[in-house]
Order: C-alpha cells, then sequence, then structure tokens
C-alpha cells in the first residue's frame, strides 16, 4: 500500500517523521483522513485526537491548535502541542478536567469572556488528552 | 604602606570571589548549551510556520483581519524581554535603553507609550515611569509555549479593543556566543510577508492548487494569533540564550579581573612582607651597634 509520510512538529521539537498508511486529524470543519498521495490541502486543527496507522497499527496523539498542509505526498502538522496517547497521565488530565471546569463554571457566572474562552481552551486540551489516552488503551 | 595582615585579608576575599564567579561562569555555559537547543528545537517549527505564513499573507492585503489592521497610530505599546536575573554585563541595560530610546521618539511625534515587560530587570528599569501596563516577572528560567500564549493575548486584547494602534518588540538577539543586540520588531498589526504573493504563485505552479479548508482568510485568523505567539516565545528564547552567554563572558572577565587583583596584592603582599624584615634587621644592626659602642 502507498504510504505518506507524516511529519509533526511542535515548538519542543519534532515528535513524529515517520512513512504511514492514513492519516486522520480534527479539522476545524471536521475530521478528515489522509491517504497517500492527496490533493494540496490546507487546513486548521483544532484541539483533538490525530491519529495514524502504521503496520496495522493505529497510535493516537493529543494535539492542540495549529494547522496542516499536505503537498508532495507529505502531510504536515504545525501544534503548539502533541503528545503520544500511551504518554499521557490519565490521572493528572482528569484533574486538569475538574480544574478547567471549575473556571468555566465560574467565569460563566461572572460573564467574564476572556477567562471563559481560556477555562474552555484548557476543557478542551484536558478531554482530549483523556480521550486519546483512553483510544491508546483499548 | 598597608599592613601585611590588611593585605592577607584582602588577597583571600578576593580569592573567594574569583571561585565565585569561576562557578557562575560554568553555571552560565552549561544553562547556555540548554538554551541553544531550546532554539534548536524550535527552529524547524519557527522555519515552517513562517513558509506558511509567507505562501497565505501574499493576498490578504486589503483584508478585514482584525490583527492585520492598520490605523492611524495614536497608542503604541512595547513589550521588552529581558532576563529575570542581572550579573549579565550590560545586556539588560542595552535593551532597556533601546527601548527608552524608541519611547523617546515616539512621544516626540506625540504618541502615547505603555510598557508591557517580561523579565524583572525590565519591570524594574520602567516601573517607576508609570508606563508599565502589565508585568510578566520570574518565567524566563523555564517558560513554555503557554507563558508566551498568555502574553500575547495580554497585547492581543489591547490591540483589538483599540488601547493601541501598533506593538513594538524588544529583546535581545542571539548573534553568536560573544554578540547579543538589541532588537526591535513591529508585531502589530501583521504585516503581509513581502513576496508573498509570487511565492505563493510560484508553489501552486508546482504543485497545483490548493484546496483550502476553511477559506484562507478563516484559516489566516486561526494562524495569525499563532504566529503571535511564535514571535513572542521567538524573543524569549533568544533573549534566555543571550543572558547566559552575557553571563558567560561577564564572569570570565570579572574571574580575569579578580586574578589581576590577586597577582598585584600579592605583590604588594610580598613588598610589604620586605620591608617588615629590612626595618627589622635594621632595628637589630641599630642594637647591636649601640651594645658595641
Amino acid at each position: 500500500m502507498a504510504q505518506i509520510h507524516l511529519e509533526v512538529v511542535t515548538p519542543s521539537g519534532p515528535v513524529i517523521s515517520d512513512e504511514v498508511d492514513i492519516v486522520t486529524a480534527p479539522g476545524v470543519g471536521g475530521e478528515f483522513g489522509v491517504l497517500a498521495n492527496h490533493a494540496p490541502f490546507l487546513s486548521t486543527i483544532k484541539t483533538g485526537t490525530l491519529s495514524f496507522k502504521k503496520d496495522k497499527q493505529t497510535k493516537y496523539l493529543m494535539v492542540s491548535g495549529g494547522f496542516s498542509e499536505v503537498s508532495n505526498n507529505k502531510i504536515t502538522f504545525l501544534v503548539e502541542s502533541a503528545e503520544y496517547g500511551a504518554d499521557i497521565d490519565v490521572d493528572r488530565a482528569m484533574r486538569a478536567k475538574e480544574r478547567a471546569e471549575k473556571r468555566l463554571a465560574q467565569a460563566q457566572q461572572q460573564a467574564d469572556q476572556i477567562n471563559r474562552a481560556r477555562a474552555e481552551a484548557a476543557l478542551q486540551r484536558a478531554l482530549a488528552r483523556i480521550r486519546a489516552a483512553e483510544l491508546d488503551r483499548q | 604602606m598597608p599592613g601585611l595582615k590588611d593585605v592577607k585579608t584582602k588577597i583571600e576575599g578576593v580569592s573567594k570571589t574569583s571561585q565565585i564567579t569561576k562557578a557562575m561562569n560554568m553555571v552560565a555555559s552549561a544553562k547556555l548549551r540548554g538554551a541553544q537547543e531550546k532554539m534548536e528545537t524550535f527552529r524547524p517549527y519557527a522555519e515552517k510556520f513562517a513558509e506558511a505564513m509567507r505562501d497565505l499573507s501574499g493576498g490578504m492585503e486589503g483584508s478585514n483581519l482584525e490583527l492585520m489592521e492598520v490605523r492611524e497610530v495614536k497608542a503604541v505599546e512595547i513589550v521588552v524581554v529581558t532576563s529575570d536575573r542581572g550579573l549579565c554585563g550590560s545586556f539588560n541595560s542595552n535593551i532597556t535603553t533601546t527601548a527608552e530610546k524608541l519611547m523617546q521618539k515616539y512621544e516626540a511625534e506625540g504618541k502615547k507609550v505603555t510598557f508591557v515587560s517580561v523579565g524583572k530587570k525590565a519591570a524594574q528599569a520602567f516601573r517607576r515611569s508609570g508606563k508599565l501596563r502589565s508585568q510578566y516577572n520570574d518565567i524566563m528560567g523555564t517558560f513554555q509555549m503557554f507563558n508566551a500564549r498568555e502574553i500575547s493575548q495580554d497585547i492581543t486584547h489591547q490591540f483589538v479593543s483599540g488601547e493601541s494602534d501598533q506593538v513594538d518588540l524588544v529583546y535581545g538577539k542571539f548573534h553568536s556566543v560573544a554578540v547579543q543586540r538589541p532588537e526591535v520588531e513591529e508585531l502589530l498589526p501583521i504585516k503581509p510577508v513581502e513576496g508573498g504573493e509570487e511565492a505563493a504563485e510560484a508553489k501552486e505552479g508546482v504543485t497545483g492548487a490548493y484546496i483550502y479548508e476553511p477559506e484562507p482568510e478563516e484559516i489566516m485568523e486561526v494562524l495569525l494569533p499563532l504566529y503571535l505567539n511564535v514571535q513572542v516565545y521567538h524573543a524569549m528564547v533568544e533573549v534566555s540564550a543571550s543572558e547566559h552567554a552575557a553571563r558567560m563572558t561577564a564572569m570570565d572577565n570579572a574571574t580575569n579581573a579578580c586574578k589581576d587583583m590577586i597577582d598585584e596584592l600579592t605583590q604588594l603582599y610580598n613588598k610589604a612582607r620586605q620591608a617588615a624584615i629590612t626595618g627589622e634587621l635594621m632595628d637589630i644592626v641599630g642594637g647591636a651597634e649601640a651594645l658595641k659602642g
């Protein structure tokens, strides 16, 4: 099967650079899948789980905020953070989720737009972490 | 002629200082390696990002993206990035002087100036001016992307709400271990990259038209705040590497100065000791002569 080159780059260094079979990513307009020889494509990425398949094995990553570019049979993700599901500390993510929920409730009460947006973003990240870790364990 | 004991105490004191400066030099060189590594790991991200910005921003002139909005400049915000700690030569004061000159220039043009400080030294420099709008202290040691995000969200909020019409960034750029210079960059409004359109066209010629999802303008709406994060983070990485390099040089100079001082003091000590011996001899000889007589 033809493969596509997947690259995930974050500010703290590249996370993956590998040939894979298929990539599924959380685009802003919904989840999308990319196979080998995809047409040139540019999309923004929201916080969520990215998965790719290689040697019949699927791996999951949590990614947050960025964009992806497909060209010349290569897909590049530029995201602010990316973590393998297997490396995620679920307890910590759970605690972060609870904290974010509390802050969100507080911000909603006070009608504080900025803090509300921040708490929402933190909650999304925590949820994406938990999901990526769960998917990895299945 | 100073007393023998005084000179000896002074030599001991200076040699202890030189031990400290030598240790600080070694700590700085270890930290510089860490900071340079951080710079290296960040580079691919920054480069790819700049490339994408170049491709996309070409056609964005005249669009109504709020971060690219050019208005008449009445208020300028200057973001000053320095280190948290001193003892690194003139590194921090070079940055704050550059920022101050910039302020004077803007004020002469009748523009209102406010400061945002990143790093304690910048806060100390502008605290008393009454123009410091917000400060970020004690983050230069272990900063991460989310620190940069917090800062850029802060300045974006000011810009979008019309409190500032232009945002400048002043930081210490790392040229080499020996050279770090203050650098001024314009952060907001974000300007379309020059030659972007041609670059995008050339690229399209090679790979065919891109499919954008969502529309390019909406992509830019997401990308611009991220780009701002990248720029702030970049300045912080540069400053952190520069700080350690500057401290290395400063501590090396201090250690050398200590060595020179010890040499001088030792000479003084020997001279004083010799003088004392000569004096004692004179006394003995004088005494013996007196007994003979």
